[in-house]
C-alpha cells in the first residue's frame, strides 16, 4: 500500500474517531456528572440523603460499567435505534460509547466531589446558601482541577472503546488497524495508526494536566488539600511551618490514600 | 441576643447513643463577647452548631434575636427557606477558615452576598470595605493559599460580616493560629464587638482567649454548662473552676507560722491599692507568693495569694481590714474555705493543660 492510499483511509479515520469520541464524551459529561453528584448528595451524611436512591444509582453504575464494551455495543441495539434510528455507522456508536462513558465519568466525579472539604460545604450551609448553592458554589468549582482530570481520562478511555465500534461499521481508528492491519497483514498501516493514536492520547493527557495544574497552581490546590487535613491533629501550633507543604506537587497528593480526619471537637 | 433552653443533641450510629449536649441553658446577652470553655468532647463544637442548626437539636429551642430558629427548622432535614434566610444573619468564622480556593479573597467575601442576592456592584463594594475593616485591602486579588493562617481567618471574618449579621459564632477560630497571631485575631474579634455593638458567642479550649476578650464565661463538661456568668461574677463564686483557671495562683506558706490568704478582687471595691494600706496600717510585712491580675476599665480584676507574718489567730484583725475594703478573702488551710477550693485546682489544671496543647 502506498501513501497515497494511505492518507485518505487515515484521514477518514481519524475524523470518524474524533466524532464519535467529541459527541460521546459530551454526552458522558452532561450525563455522569450530575449522576455523580447525585451519588455524593444522597450518601449517608449527604446533603440529601436518600439510601434508597443511593443504593440504586449505585447498582446501575455498577452494572453499566462491568459490562465488557463490545457487549454494551450489541445489547443497546434496540435502543440505538430508537434515538438514532440505525445501529450501523458513527451515529449509531456514539449511543453505546456515551452509555458506556457516563457510569465510569459518574464514579470519577463522585471520587473527585467526595474530596470537597466537608467544612466548605458547612461554610456555605451557615451563609444560608441551600443545597444547589453548595454543588454550584462549591462542591463543582472546588473539585475542578480533579473533575479536568477525570474528563481526560474519559476521553482517552472512550477512544479504547471506539476501536470496538468498527463492529457496527462506525470506523475510527482503531477499526482501521484491525480492518487493514490485521486482517489485510498491512503491518505498515497499523503501525502508523498506533502511532497516530498514542500522539493522539499523548496530547490529550498532556492538555488535561496543563489545565489541572493551572487550576491547582490558582487555587493553591484542593489536591493538597487533604494532604493538610491529615496533618491537623497535630499541626494546630505549627501550622504556619505546614503551609509549605502544600507546594508539593499536586499529583503525588492526589495520589495519596483518603483517610478520615480526625474531627476535633 | 442567643438563647438556648433545654439543649440536647444525641447521637446514634450503629446502635449506640453519645449525648453531646445534656440540656444546655445558655444565655447571652445583646452586645458581649461570650465564651463557652472546654476539653475536647466537651460539646462545644455540637453546642455553636446547634445555634445556627448546622446541627438539629434532638430536643430544646434555640432563640436567637427573638426568632426561635427551632421552630423554623421544621421536620424534614433539610433547611427551609426561613431557616436559611436566618442563618444568613448569623456571621460564623471557623477553625479551619473554610475559604474556597477556587475564589480570590474578594470573590470569597462575595460568596454570602451572591447568596443574598446582591448586584455584582454592591457585591464588589461592599467586600472592598470589609477588607479594609479586617486590614486586608490589599490582598483583594490574592487567593487564599497565599495567605498566612492570620490573613485566612481575617477574610474569614469578613466573610462572616458581609451578611451583617447580629450575632457572630466563632468556631475555635483562634486553635489553629501561633499566639501572636492569635492575640490579633482576638482584639479585631473585639474592635468589631465594639465598633459594630456585635454579639459574639465564640468556643475555644484555650483559657487565654477567654480572659483575653470575653465579657462571659461557661465552662462546659460532658455536654452540660457547669458554671457561667460574666467573668466578674466568675471570680466572685467561691470554688469557681473558670476563676481558678483564669487567675491561677499558686505558692505554699514558707515557715509554720504564716498564714496564706487568697485575695479576689472583682467588682467596685478594688481600686484601692490595698495591699501597701494594709503594710502600713498594720505595720506588717507581706509577700506576694502568686497573683493573676489584669486591668479592666481601671479597675484590678483577678486574685493574688499573699503571705502574713503569724499564725491565722493573730491576723484576725488584718483580714478583717480586708474584708472591709469589699475584698472576697479566702484563708488557705482555714477548713470551710478550703473544701470547695480543693478539686478546683485539678480540673483548673486540666484546663490550662488543655489550652497550652
Amino acid at each position: 500500500m502506498t501513501w497515497s492510499e494511505m492518507q485518505p483511509l487515515l484521514e477518514q479515520a481519524c475524523w470518524d474517531t474524533l466524532y464519535m469520541v467529541g459527541w460521546s464524551t459530551l454526552i458522558a459529561v452532561v450525563g455522569g456528572l450530575p449522576l455523580g453528584i447525585l451519588l455524593v448528595l444522597t450518601d449517608r451524611g449527604g446533603l440529601l440523603q436518600n439510601v434508597v436512591v443511593n443504593k440504586v444509582i449505585g447498582q446501575v453504575v455498577n452494572i453499566a460499567r462491568s459490562m465488557p464494551f463490545i457487549i454494551l455495543i450489541v445489547a443497546l441495539m434496540d435502543f440505538t435505534r430508537w434515538v438514532v434510528g440505525t445501529t450501523i455507522n458513527r451515529e449509531a456508536a456514539i449511543v453505546p460509547l456515551a452509555i458506556g462513558a457516563i457510569p465510569f465519568f459518574a464514579r470519577l466525579v463522585e471520587t473527585a466531589v467526595r474530596e470537597v472539604d466537608h467544612g466548605l460545604v458547612e461554610a456555605v450551609q451557615s451563609m444560608g446558601g441551600n443545597t444547589w448553592t453548595v454543588v454550584r458554589k462549591v462542591l463543582v468549582p472546588e473539585s475542578l482541577p480533579s473533575l479536568i482530570s477525570s474528563v481526560t481520562t474519559t476521553i482517552v478511555v472512550l477512544i479504547g472503546y471506539s476501536a470496538m465500534a468498527g463492529t457496527v461499521g462506525a470506523g475510527g481508528l482503531g477499526d482501521l488497524a484491525i480492518r487493514y492491519g490485521y486482517q489485510r497483514f498491512e503491518t505498515e498501516l497499523m503501525w502508523i495508526t498506533v502511532a497516530i493514536l498514542a500522539v493522539v492520547i499523548s496530547v490529550i493527557q498532556f492538555a488535561g494536566d496543563y489545565a489541572a495544574r493551572g487550576l491547582h497552581r490558582r487555587g493553591g490546590g484542593s489536591g493538597a488539600a487533604p494532604r493538610l487535613r491529615l496533618l491537623r491533629g497535630k499541626a494546630q501550633e505549627s501550622a504556619a511551618t505546614a503551609e509549605p507543604v502544600r507546594t508539593t506537587d499536586p499529583v503525588t497528593a492526589d495520589a495519596e490514600p483518603e483517610r478520615e480526619p480526625v474531627k476535633a471537637s | 441576643m442567643i438563647t438556648t433552653s433545654g439543649l440536647t443533641k444525641v447521637y446514634r450510629s450503629r446502635g449506640r447513643e453519645v449525648t453531646a449536649l445534656d440540656g444546655v441553658d445558655l444565655h447571652v446577652r445583646e452586645g458581649e463577647v461570650y465564651g463557652v470553655i472546654g476539653q475536647s468532647g466537651a460539646g462545644k463544637s455540637s453546642l455553636i452548631r446547634c445555634v445556627n442548626l448546622l446541627e438539629r437539636p434532638t430536643s430544646g429551642t434555640v432563640t436567637v434575636a427573638g426568632q426561635d430558629l427551632t421552630a423554623l427548622a421544621g421536620r424534614g432535614p433539610r433547611a427551609g427557606k426561613e431557616l436559611r434566610a436566618a442563618r444568613s444573619r448569623i456571621g460564623m468564622v471557623f477553625q479551619h477558615f473554610n475559604l474556597l480556593s477556587s475564589r480570590t479573597v474578594q470573590a470569597n467575601i462575595e460568596l454570602p452576598l451572591e447568596i443574598l442576592g446582591l448586584s455584582g456592584k454592591e457585591r464588589s463594594r461592599k467586600a472592598l470595605d470589609l477588607l479594609d475593616l479586617v486590614g486586608l485591602a490589599d490582598k483583594a486579588k490574592v487567593y487564599p493559599a497565599q495567605l498566612s493562617g492570620g490573613q485566612k481567618q481575617r477574610v474569614g471574618i469578613a466573610r462572616a460580616l458581609a451578611g451583617e449579621p447580629k450575632v457572630l459564632l466563632s468556631d475555635e477560630a483562634t486553635s489553629a493560629l501561633d499566639p501572636d497571631t492569635t492575640r490579633s485575631i482576638l482584639e479585631l474579634l473585639r474592635d468589631l464587638n465594639r465598633q459594630l455593638g456585635l454579639t459574639v458567642l465564640l468556643i475555644t479550649h484555650e483559657m487565654e482567649v477567654v480572659k483575653t476578650v470575653c465579657d462571659s464565661a461557661a465552662l462546659m463538661q460532658r455536654g452540660r454548662i457547669v458554671e457561667s456568668g460574666t467573668v466578674n461574677e466568675l471570680l466572685a463564686t467561691p470554688g469557681s473552676q473558670l476563676a481558678a483557671a483564669l487567675f491561677p495562683v499558686s505558692g505554699d506558706a514558707t515557715g509554720a507560722d504564716r498564714t496564706v490568704v487568697d485575695v479576689t478582687f472583682h467588682g467596685d471595691a478594688a481600686t484601692q491599692p490595698v495591699i501597701s494600706q494594709l503594710s502600713r496600717t498594720y505595720n506588717i510585712d507581706i509577700s506576694i507568693l502568686g497573683a493573676a491580675m489584669d486591668t479592666v476599665a481601671g479597675k484590678q480584676v483577678g486574685r493574688m495569694r499573699i503571705e502574713l507574718p503569724g499564725r491565722f489567730e493573730e491576723n484576725v484583725v488584718p483580714i478583717g481590714f480586708l474584708r472591709e475594703q469589699g475584698l472576697q478573702v479566702d484563708v488557705a488551710g482555714d477548713a470551710p474555705a478550703s473544701i470547695p477550693a480543693q478539686d478546683a485546682p485539678a480540673t483548673a489544671a486540666a484546663l490550662v493543660k488543655e489550652g497550652a496543647k
